[in-house]
């Protein structure tokens, strides 16, 4: 293909290329290196044993069973989020992109969508280890998981944009958390709100749950919007 | 005209890299860069390449008045820097099969144009083991292969033998040495081996001035 017919090929199909190149990419090395994911799983688990000899209960429920489940999560995500650009930032692959006749709002969606691939596969390990922990029943797990999916995006849409800036500093691993859980509150008031009644004592209940799952969806869109517009400019020098 | 500057500068700080860097190179000619440690060689070539902004002056890249018509002219740019530009976790062919991506290459005519370059460097042996096990010599070869992967107009190296033995010098010549049509521009801190093959050469002093001439022995 001339350079001619390449530069024909459409926008879209050109950021929708560059997305699965930039994705694939990204879960390949995680699977051959394991730099993240073992990391947040064991970190979480490693939570969870903390707050069930921490709190001396066995059992958790509403609120305070919401609140350890999405706390752990969201400090466990710090730990991917801290290394989503290190390869970018150390092997050259900001310069890379920066090369390429391609929209760069693809890289913020390719690497929001392996944070979101991350946490997922986090969450295939944590979500059954806190049910074991603190729950007496699975019941509540199917409906968890459209809370924590959609919680999941607002985390991977800030996450992106946060650890995009943050990978210039060398204070990067203070930088992300001290930036990104301020900007998380909304999403952890709507996650912890939704999830509340699914663990509620004597089985999953759905009181405001369709409301809390709005806002979620609020969050998320207002995020990728905002990492949509921004982002090319977090590229430049 | 491939290259135009006009007054061109790049500050750092208060410090400048560049303080009105002059010059015009057409199309398929070459030039080499010169000077010290610190004379903003590596600032030119960044500027140029696109990934820099320049603090004044005029810029025009293939046509394109940079930064704002950057967009233009990405992809008919080829870079050999000091970064290889190469994932570490990743094959040397998965990498170049990643950056054929990134400029629109795909299919069987990527990997037909992959299996040659990684040939013409020698490293088809190689080619699938990770670059992070490749040698510094090894990773400049594939790189030098990931610089012309997409047929660039111009290419801008950044002391392109580095780490390269004789044979590595000699095919990555190949690659990215004097072609028709290809304008160059060559940063080296050994011009006698080069200089036969430049049209102009660049001086660049560590005060960020700049001198322009023709290249005497070409």
């Amino acid at each position: 293909m001339t350079s001619e017919a390449r530069s024909a090929t459409p926008p879209l199909v050109r950021s929708a290329v560059a997305f699965r190149a930039i994705l694939g990419k990204d879960l390949r090395a995680e699977l051959r290196t394991l730099q993240s994911l073992p990391a947040m799983a064991l970190f979480a688990v490693t939570t969870f044993v903390i707050f069930r000899f921490g709190l001396d209960r066995t059992q958790l429920s509403g609120s305070l069973a919401a609140g350890v489940l999405w706390a752990t999560l969201l400090f466990a995500a710090i730990l991917g989020i801290n290394r989503l650009f290190v390869a970018e930032r150390e092997e050259g692959g900001f310069d890379a992109i920066r090369l390429a006749p391609i929209d760069r709002s693809a890289l913020f969606a390719a690497k929001a969508a392996a944070l979101v691939v991350y946490l997922a596969a986090v969450e295939l390990v944590v979500v059954p280890a806190f049910a074991i922990f603190f729950l007496d029943s699975a019941a509540a797990l199917p409906p968890l998981a459209l809370v924590l999916l959609l919680a999941d995006l607002g985390l991977a849409a800030t996450g992106t944009l946060i650890s995009s800036m943050a990978v210039n500093s060398r204070a990067r691993d203070l930088l992300t958390p001290l930036v990104l859980l301020p900007l998380a509150v909304p999403l952890s008031i709507a996650a912890t709100g939704a999830l509340e009644p699914l663990l509620a004592v004597g089985g999953p209940g759905y009181h405001r749950f369709g409301t809390w799952l709005a806002v979620l969806g609020l969050y998320d869109l207002i995020f990728l919007l905002v990492g949509y517009a921004v982002f090319d400019f977090l590229l430049e020098d | 005209m491939a290259i135009e500057l006009r007054g061109l500068r790049r500050d750092y700080g208060e410090r400048p890299a560049l303080a009105g860097v002059d010059l015009s190179l057409a199309q398929g000619e070459s030039m080499l860069v010169l000077g010290p440690n610190g004379s903003g060689k590596t600032t030119l070539l960044r500027i140029l390449a696109t990934l820099l902004r320049p603090s004044g002056g005029e810029v025009r890249v293939l046509g394109a008045k940079l930064p704002g018509e950057a967009w233009k002219v990405r992809g008919r740019i080829g870079l050999l820097g000091h970064d290889a530009l190469l994932y570490r976790d990743l094959s040397a062919r998965e990498n170049l099969r990643f950056h054929a991506r990134l400029h629109g290459l795909r299919g069987d005519a990527a990997e037909a144009r992959i299996a040659t370059l990684l040939s013409a460097v020698g490293m088809e042996r190689r080619a699938d083991d990770r670059v992070a096990e490749l040698s510094a010599g090894m990773r400049q070869r594939v790189a030098a292969a990931r610089c012309v992967l997409h047929e660039p107009e111009l290419l801008l190296l950044d002391e392109p033998d580095s780490n390269l033995d004789a044979e590595g010098r000699e095919l990555a010549r190949e690659l990215v040495g004097p072609a028709e049509g290809r304008t160059r521009v060559v940063v080296t801190h050994d011009p006698e081996r080069l200089l036969s093959e430049a049209d102009k050469v660049l001086r660049l002093a560590t005060d960020g001035s700049a001198e322009l001439s023709e290249a005497a022995l070409r």
